[in-house]
């Protein structure tokens, strides 16, 4: 499923919306994720998961073809975990 | 900065902010949205949502793990598991956000 065929899902639950409200309903909720998680700021979503970022320490690392030192400034990367909910749905009935 | 919880309450607050619906159904929104994303996701399908990131659903064989307390050998049952691949540019936002401002984020263990 693509972001438009999910604003044509939520569209056609939603006949009072145009589309395009839709499409800037799902916009509004996923940049809202994305400047919070810029900000360092964690996204827990109950049910569904949650978005947190995390820090990784500059290293010195190696060039695998060359064995040549360089050095790999920190970063920082978005992680997201599962949540209960939806981890059970998925493997629900193989217990 | 940094350091805060934002749950879907403020995710509702957002699409009332810039939508103008009420906040109910900037709150029933949200919900929709989450729940169409999940039931994508836990039929096996890839949710890929451009500037932001992708969903992917892998299944997991059955592996032997170990209790890490008490050192016994555990099988680890066959299990699909989802995995968020975040996309360039919500990495990038990320990166340049906190480059100026750290914000006192947990340091990946290695």
């Amino acid at each position: 499923m693509i972001k438009s065929e999910l604003i044509e899902r939520i569209a056609q639950q939603n006949p009072h919306l145009y589309q395009r409200d839709v499409e800037h309903i799902v916009n509004a909720i996923l940049e809202e994720i994305v400047s919070a998680l810029s900000r360092g700021d964690r996204v827990e979503l109950r049910g569904f998961g949650a978005f947190s970022v995390k820090n990784r320490p500059a290293r010195t690392g190696r060039n695998p073809r060359t064995g040549e030192q360089v050095s790999v400034s920190e970063k920082y990367i978005p992680f997201f975990k599962t949540g209960k909910e939806m981890r059970e749905r998925l493997n629900e009935g193989e217990e | 900065m940094g350091g805060k919880t934002i749950t879907r309450a403020d995710l509702a607050e957002a699409v009332y902010r810039r939508l103008g619906l009420s906040r109910t159904e900037s709150a029933d929104m949200v919900e929709m949205v989450l729940q169409e994303i999940c039931d994508a996701i836990v039929e096996g399908d890839t949710v890929k949502l451009s500037s932001f990131g992708s969903f992917v659903v892998r299944d997991k064989g059955l592996r032997v793990g170990r209790n890490p307390k008490t050192g016994h050998e555990v099988p680890i049952p066959p299990r699909r598991v989802t995995v968020f691949k975040p996309s360039n540019i919500m990495k990038q936002r990320i990166n340049e956000g906190l480059a100026d401002a750290p914000a006192p984020v947990e340091t990946e263990a290695d």
